[in-house]
C-alpha cells in the first residue's frame, strides 16, 4: 500500500470535509452528514486498530477452541460450538476471551460508548 | 401517496375548532421511517390549542408488523389514561373525513424526551433522583389495566421472544459468538410464568416526556404495546443501551432498581424479584443487538438507502460489550 496518502489519511480527509459543511445543512442532512462522518472515523479506527484487534482474536480463540484457522473459520467454530452448548459460561477462559473481543471491537466502532459496569464519569 | 399534511390540517383544525379555527402553527417533528409527528395549534371557538399529530407514512400492514394500529395505539392510550395511568390525552382519533390516514391527535404535553438530556442535563439534578420510583409508579399505572379483549394484542414470553429473535439472528446470517452465547445462557435461566399485563413494550428514557420540575408527565410511543411479564417492561428501560452515558445508573441512566420495584410495589402492584427484570434486561441488549443487525440488512438489501443503517449496524458491538459483562456477572 502507498504511504502517500495512506488509506485512512484518505478517510481522515473526508471526515473533516464533512464536519466542515455540516453547519450549512438543513437539519436532516446535517444529522445524515454527521452519521456519515462518524462512519468515516469509524473506518479510520478499523484501519488503523483493526489489523492488531483481529490478531488478538485470532489468538484468543485458538487458545480457547484449540483449533487453528483464520479469523472467520475460527469465528464459526466458536459460534457453532457454542450454540451446539459444548461451550458456555463455564468453559474455562471463554468469557475473558469474549470481554477482551468485545473491548476491542467497542473501541473501533463507538469508542465514546460506556457499557455496562463503567463507573461513573469523575465529577 | 402523497399527503399535503398542512392542508390537511388546516382543514382538521376547523373540524376541531369550529367554523372560522385558524391553523398557528404546524411543524413536522422527529419521524421514523414509517411514522410522523407534527406539532400544530389552532385558535377555535373554544380558545386555543397545542395539539401533536401522529400519523402513519406508509401502509400498515397487521400481518408483518410488530406494532399495532394507530387506532389501537390511540385507544389503549385512552383505556390506561381512564385507569390513572400517565398518559397524553387523547383529542381526537382520525377517520377517512382527515385525509390524513391512518392517524390521531393527543394534546400536546411539555417537557423533555432526550435520554441524554434527562440523564445529564443540570435542569434535571433536582427530580432526577425520583424518576425510576416515578417510573415504577407509571408501570402499575399501564399494567394494572386489563388488555382490552377485542384488540388481539400478541402474547409473549421468554422463550417466545428467545425463539422469534434467534430466528430472525439466524436469518441474517451474522456469525456473533457473543449473541449465541447470550442466547444459550437466556434459554437456561426463563422465569417461570407470570399472569401476563398489559405491557407498555417500548418503555424506555426516550420515550417518556419527564417534566423539569414534576418528573414523569406521559408515557409515550405505544406502538410495541403487548401482553405479557411485566418485569419486562422494567427490564427494557434498566437496558444500557438506554442509559445514555450513565452505565451507573441502571434505570434510564437516571436511577436504581430498588426505586423502581419499590415505586411499582407501593403503587399497587406486586413485588417483582430483581433476577426477573435482569433477564428482561439482558434480553432487551440481545433483542437490540438483534435489532440494529436487521437494520443494517435493510441497507444491504436495499429496502432503506440512509447511511444511518448500516451505522447501526455497528452498534451490534454495544450491546455485545454489555452482553459479557452481564453474562460475567450473572442474572
Amino acid at each position: 500500500m502507498i504511504t502517500h496518502p495512506r488509506t485512512e489519511e484518505l478517510a481522515e480527509s473526508v471526515r473533516l470535509w464533512i464536519d466542515e459543511i455540516r453547519p450549512t445543512l438543513d437539519p436532516r442532512n446535517a444529522f445524515l452528514a454527521r452519521v456519515a462522518a462518524n462512519a468515516m472515523a469509524t473506518i479510520y479506527r478499523e484501519l488503523t486498530q483493526g489489523p492488531a484487534a483481529e490478531a488478538r482474536a485470532v489468538e484468543g480463540m485458538r487458545e480457547v477452541l484449540g483449533s487453528d484457522g483464520d479469523f472467520a473459520a475460527l469465528n464459526a467454530e466458536l459460534c457453532e460450538r457454542i450454540r451446539s452448548g459444548e461451550l458456555g459460561v463455564e468453559t474455562p477462559g471463554l468469557l475473558p476471551m469474549l470481554a477482551a473481543m468485545a473491548r476491542d471491537q467497542i473501541a473501533i466502532d463507538q469508542p465514546s460508548y460506556r457499557p455496562e459496569g463503567t463507573p461513573p464519569p469523575a465529577a | 401517496m402523497t399527503v399535503d399534511v398542512r392542508a390537511a390540517l388546516e382543514t382538521l383544525a376547523a373540524r376541531l375548532g369550529g367554523e372560522g379555527a385558524k391553523l398557528t402553527e404546524a411543524q413536522r417533528l422527529s419521524g421514523g421511517a414509517s411514522m410522523e409527528t407534527w406539532a400544530f395549534a389552532f385558535d377555535g371557538a373554544g380558545g386555543a390549542e397545542r395539539l401533536i399529530l401522529r400519523r402513519r407514512s406508509v401502509p400498515f400492514d397487521p400481518e408483518t408488523a410488530r406494532s399495532v394500529s394507530l387506532q389501537t395505539e390511540a385507544r389503549l392510550i385512552q383505556a390506561t389514561g381512564a385507569n390513572g395511568a400517565r398518559v397524553p390525552t387523547v383529542r381526537h382519533i382520525c377517520d377517512d373525513q382527515d385525509g390524513l390516514g391512518e392517524a390521531y391527535v393527543m394534546v400536546r404535553v411539555d417537557g423533555e424526551t432526550l435520554g441524554r438530556k434527562i440523564t445529564s442535563d443540570p435542569r434535571f439534578d433536582a427530580v432526577r433522583p425520583a424518576l425510576a420510583r416515578q417510573c415504577g409508579e407509571a408501570l402499575w399505572g399501564i399494567h394494572k389495566t386489563p388488555p382490552p379483549a377485542d384488540m388481539n394484542l400478541k402474547v409473549v414470553d421468554g422463550t417466545i421472544e428467545l425463539d422469534r429473535y434467534e430466528e430472525v439472528y439466524r436469518a441474517t446470517g451474522a456469525q456473533r459468538p457473543i449473541l449465541e452465547l447470550a442466547f444459550q445462557y437466556l434459554r437456561k435461566h426463563v422465569p417461570a410464568p407470570v399472569e401476563p399485563t398489559l405491557l407498555h413494550g417500548d418503555f424506555r428514557n426516550g420515550n417518556i416526556m419527564f417534566d423539569p420540575q414534576a418528573g414523569v408527565a406521559a408515557v409515550l410511543d405505544w406502538e410495541l404495546a403487548h401482553v405479557g411479564d411485566p418485569a419486562e417492561d422494567m427490564g427494557w428501560i434498566c437496558t444500557n443501551s438506554w442509559r445514555f452515558g450513565r452505565p451507573d445508573r441502571p434505570v434510564g441512566g437516571f436511577g436504581d432498581y430498588a426505586d423502581l420495584l419499590e415505586g411499582y410495589r407501593a403503587a399497587g402492584g406486586r413485588a417483582i424479584e430483581l433476577s426477573r427484570v435482569r433477564f428482561w434486561q439482558m434480553l432487551g441488549s440481545l433483542r437490540w443487538g438483534v435489532m440494529c443487525l436487521t437494520m443494517y440488512l435493510s441497507w444491504r438489501d436495499g429496502m432503506v438507502k440512509s447511511v444511518e443503517r448500516p451505522m447501526i449496524g455497528r452498534r451490534v458491538s454495544e450491546t455485545e460489550a454489555d452482553l459479557v459483562v452481564l453474562l460475567e456477572e450473572g442474572l
